[in-house]
């Protein structure tokens, strides 16, 4: 094993998970505060910091000094492995996210899996047995119904999301991301094919497959990350704080946390499969070819590229939030297994139909 | 008797809740713009912006002693203002004032004079109470302090607020 490849791979671990990512997920904390206060005709938190940009360490520093409370009647070592494992494996999918073309001739992405999106649904699913724990763990009626109701929701809606990029899969006919997004920075993103090769039949007849995708994937990751307007599992009418109701102190930071970083991973995502990854638009600055080189600058502008894009994903996020009433639970499972179900199916179905007679 | 309220028919695309979705975005993305270009006018950052130019005439803030234009102490130690203040804020100690002093003949003056902040209920019977016009309500409202000690204001501190009022008083002249 040659040692350089090691060096690179933890440096680039570290900078993405640590310097990137996690202050990403509290900076999106603070941005969710501030946008919803100004939808709301609010000021939002501006004391701590410009801006209030220090909030997010002030939160921290604050749940670090609170009473972390273990109650006598949990099952304990469920109850701490539980946190844990909501945190945990959104950032293990930050593995296979390619953040970057290149830079300084190493590919910005820490592991070039060729099952990428395999991968992020492997681990992605691992969440539920955080929220699974957690509710039985906790031994009591809210936490547990809180549980159950989550439960129930990400694995119908994990379906869906798997179903929905089975057409794009099929498109690119490849499971590395990295290869799927410079196929898009060349032939236009799959959303928007309005520059090389996507600039034809194929490539418009094949956009109507690809925003009906484009729509299940990203009203599934909103039920995924437990978001409005799909957050039943802590509906404080019925069920206190669901199941993080019995969790303080830091174990119930890393359930919070763990929402924000799913949320961004899975904005990750969505950006590198429909949005075009780190590719500019029109194939600016796009390398002709996947190992051709790439100037140092050129590397920076498509790490800008997709933090841009993914930070705008975030703010989409925290607008719908703010903007939607929740549904309540049947239609939410309703809309899970009777219409996108079936849709993601059928809209498997027609891109084929539609890569054989647009051939 | 019950009222059965028709369900609206809902359109195929009324259906589809997207259209919805962006009409509430229109809502919340147009009260964003708003608050961000400051079209909204918010509110007051408090300790920042403060609203003392606008406080009424009548306003009754912290209860505060006066000197005159000569230096002497207006408040005579009657003691009305200690007998009217409905929660005992006031606590007065007389003495008499030495022979030899420049203002011997007014005869009585405070040793001590204390009123608790945290009791005063700014009501203000005794500014109305006080014969001498010894003791005015002034605008100051923020008192604070860290300590119960520290929010009894003494005679050097209520002098302090005070400041000095000029003119003689009521009882020599009809203007206030």
């Amino acid at each position: 094993m040659d040692w350089h490849l090691i060096i690179a791979a933890a440096i680039k671990i570290v900078v993405f998970v640590f310097f990137v990512t996690l202050p990403l997920v509290a900076m999106s904390v603070w941005a969710e505060r501030r946008v919803s206060a100004a939808i709301q005709d609010r000021v939002g938190p501006n004391r701590v910091g410009p801006f209030g940009l220090l909030q997010a360490v002030a939160d921290g520093i604050k749940f670090l000094l609170k009473e972390d409370f273990t109650p006598a009647h949990v099952r304990k070592f469920y109850f701490w492995l539980a946190p844990a494992l909501t945190m945990v494996p959104a950032l293990l999918t930050c593995a296979v996210l390619p953040f970057g073309s290149q830079l300084f001739g190493e590919k910005m992405v820490i592991a070039d899996l060729d099952v990428g999106p395999l991968y992020v649904f492997a681990i992605a699913s691992l969440t539920v047995y955080g929220i699974v724990l957690a509710g039985w763990a906790s031994n009591s009626k809210y936490p547990f119904l809180g549980g159950v109701r989550s439960t129930s929701q990400m694995i119908s809606y994990e379906i869906c999301m798997g179903l929905s990029i089975v057409p794009l899969v099929m498109i690119y006919g490849d499971l590395n991301l990295g290869r799927i997004v410079h196929e898009q920075s060349q032939n236009g993103w799959a959303l928007l094919p309005l520059w090389g090769e996507g600039l034809s039949l194929k490539g418009f007849g094949l956009a109507l497959p690809i925003f009906i995708s484009f729509i299940i994937f990203t009203t599934s990751m909103f039920a995924e990350t437990n978001r409005l307007p799909f957050d039943l599992p802590e509906c404080e009418t019925e069920l206190v704080a669901g199941y993080h109701t019995e969790y303080s102190s830091m174990k119930f930071a890393l359930f919070f946390l763990g929402e924000y970083a799913a949320m961004i991973i899975g904005s990750g995502l969505c950006v590198t499969l429909f949005l075009g990854g780190w590719s500019l638009p029109f194939g600016w600055l796009a390398p002709a070819t996947i190992d051709a080189e790439v100037p140092w600058w050129q590397g920076l502008i498509h790490i800008g590229a997709f933090f841009a894009k993914v930070i705008g994903f975030i703010l989409f996020f925290i607008v719908v939030r703010w903007t939607l009433p929740r549904f309540r639970y049947d239609q939410l499972m309703r809309l899970g297994w009777v219409f996108f179900f079936e849709i993601a199916l059928a809209n498997v179905i027609l891109t084929a139909i539609l890569l054989w007679a647009l051939k | 008797m019950a009222i059965i309220v028709q369900r609206p028919k809902l359109k195929w695309w009324e259906q589809l809740y997207l259209p919805s979705l962006f009409v509430g975005m229109k809502v919340t993305l147009g009260h964003f713009i708003a608050t961000l270009t400051r079209k909204t006018k918010v509110t007051m950052q408090y300790p920042e912006e403060k609203w003392d130019a606008n406080l009424p005439d009548h306003y009754r803030g912290a209860p505060a002693l006066v000197t005159d234009e000569h230096g002497r102490e207006r408040c005579v130690a009657c003691q009305l203002c200690e007998f009217i203040c409905p929660p005992r804020a006031i606590t007065i100690n007389p003495e008499e004032i030495p022979s030899d002093d420049r203002w011997a003949k007014v005869e009585k003056r405070p040793r001590a004079f204390e009123i608790d902040m945290i009791r005063c209920i700014y009501c203000g019977l005794c500014e109305e109470v006080c014969p001498e016009q010894a003791i005015y309500l002034r605008k100051d409202y923020a008192i604070t302090g860290t300590s119960r000690a520290e929010m009894v204001h003494d005679k050097k501190r209520l002098y302090e607020i005070g400041g000095v009022r000029t003119g003689l008083v009521n009882k020599w002249n009809e203007l206030k």
